[in-house]
């Protein structure tokens, strides 16, 4: 029963960046429909951008908390503006094929940087040991990372529900025409939802640099895990995103705990059930293909 | 695919039938004539003037090219999980001449049945969706061969890889030690390969795929099944990728891990989208292209490739999507006061080029 507490607590932990990363993604799809295939490499750019600042500037990590993902969205606003805007017209699948384009060039910059051995962060005091509830003992980094990216996430939701601009985002997620015949412009919102969605990445990327090796690939199987996520919840939709990312978290720490060599594989028989059994995903809606 | 698609192919019949007869350049069928038999010699050839493992590796890369494109220039489906069958496809060939020694051709077909068999259970799940989709599930689909082949070191030897491919040939030495004559041993297996894609392109059932493509729900409502067109062309696009992929581990003598990656699945559908989606032809100048690239960075001391590759990547989607033998096609057909298309995805017309 104790270990099972901890399993549940690592999954979720390892859950919060799919689903912070998987938020992002679902809310680029929505807006642009595009899938960013860079998603990992923000990740992972997140991480190194706040390991290299705590090297260089001393930035400590509750400040890198707010500064990164400034930063990554500043990033992201030049990518829509410069290499994304220009295929959104055409077939999704270029702007995929773009930004596979990206993550090739960001990935092997990085290498060619840093080298592939993983940059040091230095973990915050107040994080690093254990706490206790009754006799079970407790990582308190991964406590924190849970409950700091649930509020995230809460946050992002009552920002898409509670506010006008989250109104007019979701308006112009669903009926694009017609949210633009109302008068709103639809266009003037594409670029700062794609900025927020590479923040998010960047925002998950801080999160996991005290607690996951920092090198150039660390998004490169973050990426493939986080496809099966957004398959599994359904493309496009925000609560699917966290819902599965959550799941797919608690499946790879529960698989590494009971059967470690099918803890990966185990999440694409998940994501093959899901589509055998909803097509659209957990929480998608069924389109006619 | 999209709505542009279905405008344009309900145009292209009544433009090929009014058939100005190629314009101010050669008939059709004397045009294709001359760029087979041209294509012949550079593929009989290459060896002579190319180091002989990277000729194979141009053309076990065209023929993989040719598999992908089969999957997306015609029935309109980007598959991001292709070296599943590739690297299966390696490994099994691999494991079949280690353990077996039966002469290379069967090696290859026992590689190519098993990218097929594969194939099978992975299209029937992916086919339920197109798009977008398709490309992300068939992408996790072949990330999970590569954490299988990574687990199972006692057969696949993990991170080391596959070492010690030999070719068996009945003894032949020279086929079974040199790559220069292995490269002419193998290219009728190539060559085969090619053929049956373009018989496939040029068949009623890819006709039928082309129907699937511009326009899936008139396809469905004349009674085709699209699915069931979808997980077939998916198939035998796997077996050649297979039959590709286990002359590759012959040819360099062993399996790497990277064979059954994501980075490879990408890197094919590099070549093909640098080639010219749609066209069997792009495919392979696609793969020389990136093969010789590779090749001169790699000798050049160079180590970050997918800076180069990321780069090209990236100027090919915003400016030349249609590819090099799509630029060019188009360069030709307007000199000839054709009809220019531009969106390749999805569009290209299945008969330019062959």
């Amino acid at each position: 029963m104790n270990s099972f507490l901890q399993y549940t607590v690592q999954g979720l932990a390892a859950g919060s960046f799919y689903a912070l990363a998987a938020l992002g993604l679902a809310i680029i799809f929505g807006v642009l429909g595009v899938v960013n295939f860079a998603h990992g490499a923000c990740y992972m750019l997140g991480a190194i951008v706040a390991a290299r600042l705590q090297d260089l500037i001393g930035l400590d990590f509750w400040l890198a908390l707010i500064v990164v993902p400034i930063l990554m969205f500043i990033f992201g606003v030049a990518i829509e503006r410069l290499l994304v805007s220009r295929l959104i017209q055409l077939d999704p699948l270029y702007n995929f094929l773009l930004t596979f384009g990206l993550t090739l060039l960001l990935v092997d910059l990085v290498k060619r940087q840093y080298g592939v051995s993983g940059l040091p962060y230095a973990r915050p005091e107040i994080l690093s040991g254990q706490f206790s509830v009754g006799d079970v003992r407790l990582p308190v980094f991964q406590v924190f990372v849970f409950v700091f990216s649930l509020l995230v996430c809460a946050a992002v939701w009552l920002l898409m529900t509670r506010t006008r601009i989250g109104m007019i985002v979701r308006a112009s997620t669903e009926k694009p025409d017609l949210t633009r015949s109302l008068g709103v412009d639809v266009g003037r919102w594409v670029t700062p939802v794609f900025g927020f969605g590479i923040a998010l990445a960047g925002l998950a990327g801080v999160l996991a640099s005290p607690f996951r090796a920092i090198t150039a690939d660390m998004g490169s199987n973050f990426i493939i895990i986080l496809f099966a996520v957004v398959v599994i919840g359904g493309l496009g939709s925000i609560v699917g995103a966290v819902v599965a990312g959550f799941l797919v978290g608690l499946v790879e720490a529960f698989g590494q705990a009971y059967a470690p060599q099918l803890s990966q594989i185990m999440i694409f028989m998940l994501m093959a059930a899901v589509i055998l059994w909803r097509p659209a995903g957990l929480f998608g809606r069924e389109e006619t293909a | 695919m999209s709505a542009t698609t279905t405008d344009e192919s309900a145009t292209r019949p009544e433009e090929t039938a009014s058939g100005r007869p190629g314009g101010t350049f050669l008939g059709k069928s004397t045009r294709r004539w001359l760029l087979l038999g041209i294509g012949l010699a550079l593929a009989l050839s290459l060896p002579w003037f190319i180091y002989p493992p990277i000729a194979l590796d141009i053309a076990c890369w065209a023929l993989f090219a040719v598999a992908l494109d089969l999957l997306l220039g015609y029935a309109g489906l980007l598959s991001f999980g292709h070296a599943a069958f590739w690297g299966g496809s390696a490994y099994v060939t691999g494991l079949v001449a280690i353990k077996m020694g039966l002469p290379f051709p069967l090696a290859v077909l026992a590689g190519m049945l098993f990218a097929m068999a594969l194939a099978a259970p992975i299209g029937f799940m992916s086919a339920k969706r197109s798009g977008i989709y398709f490309a992300m599930v068939t992408l996790a689909f072949g990330q999970m061969l590569y954490f299988v082949v990574n687990q199972w070191r006692d057969l696949t030897g993990g991170e080391n890889g596959l070492q010690g491919v030999p070719i068996n040939f009945f003894g032949i030495e020279a086929i079974e030690d040199e790559p220069f004559y292995f490269y002419y041993a193998a290219l009728p297996l190539i060559l085969l390969g090619m053929w049956f894609a373009w018989r496939v392109v040029h068949s009623p059932f890819g006709r039928v795929l082309v129907a699937t493509r511009d326009n899936p729900a008139r396809a469905r409502a004349l009674g085709y099944n699209v699915e069931k067109y979808r997980v077939m062309v998916f198939v035998l696009s796997a077996g050649l990728a297979g039959l590709a992929g286990g002359i590759f581990a012959l040819g360099h003598g062993f399996v790497s891990l990277q064979e059954v990656a994501w980075q490879t699945s990408g890197k094919v559908v590099l070549v093909t989208v640098l080639g010219g989606i749609g066209t069997l032809w792009g495919a392979i100048i696609g793969a020389a292209i990136i093969v010789l690239l590779e090749d001169f960075l790699a000798s050049a001391g160079f180590d970050g490739i997918g800076i180069i590759t990321g780069a090209v990547f990236i100027v090919v989607v915003l400016l030349f999507r249609s590819g090099v033998w799509g630029t060019v096609a188009n360069w030709v057909a307007r000199r000839s006061g054709k009809k220019v298309e531009t969106d390749a995805i999805g569009a290209a017309d299945s008969e330019q080029g062959l």
